[in-house]
């Protein structure tokens, strides 16, 4: 499988996705 | 004294800006760039000239920004690294702006020295060199979008997670 972090396009929607996991988590400790 | 957290608030923007700017201007310019470049026989003035330049302000950017930011963290710079729940978002920016600053200086800078031949290196060497600068600077690439989201939310966490 290719690294997604070879492309910009790769590496900014894994960003994206990292930042809505760690919201979620961040969320739910807070009761949100 | 309540013009230290706005001195250090001021400063973590500004190096926040030149050293973010920069990582994005290697992201998003430099590496199309310099193949281009290497293709027509240009590159070496981008080696020789740009690079080494934009590396000392970046370098030194990451260190400023990470020191004015925990000058403004003060009191609570315990509570942030912690992840104590009353400051949760600027936590989790805090510590991925962290590891961005560990990627400068442990694995971008020291393989950057190797490929502009500041430090001897052999060709095997510096094409290993090359490849974790590069996927040391796209992961902070990659980390610089939820960091820049915790920092926001840090200030109007309510709006985030409200």
């Amino acid at each position: 499988m290719k690294n997604p972090l070879d492309s910009l396009w790769g590496t900014i929607v894994c960003g994206l996705i990292l930042t809505l996991i760690l919201h979620n988590i961040v969320r739910y400790a807070l009761g949100g | 004294m309540d013009w230290v957290p706005a001195i250090a608030r001021w400063l973590h923007f500004m190096a926040g800006i030149m050293w973010i700017g920069l990582l994005y201007y290697f992201n998003f310019v430099n590496v199309a760039a310099a193949k281009a470049a290497a293709a027509d026989g240009t590159a070496a003035g981008i080696s020789k000239h740009v690079v080494p330049r934009a590396l000392v302000y970046f370098r030194w950017g990451a260190v400023v920004t990470w020191l004015a930011g925990a000058t403004l963290l003060g009191a609570n710079f315990g509570n942030a690294f912690l992840l104590h729940k009353s400051h949760l978002a600027i936590g989790i920016g805090a510590w991925l702006g962290t590891i961005m600053l560990f990627n400068v200086w442990v694995l971008i800078w020291p393989n950057q020295k190797k490929i502009l031949g500041m430090v001897q290196a052999t060709d095997e060497q510096k094409n290993k060199a090359r490849r974790v600068a590069f996927l040391a600077s796209r992961t902070n690439t990659m980390l610089s979008i939820p960091m820049l989201y915790f920092m926001a939310a840090g200030g109007h966490g309510a709006l985030f997670f409200g």
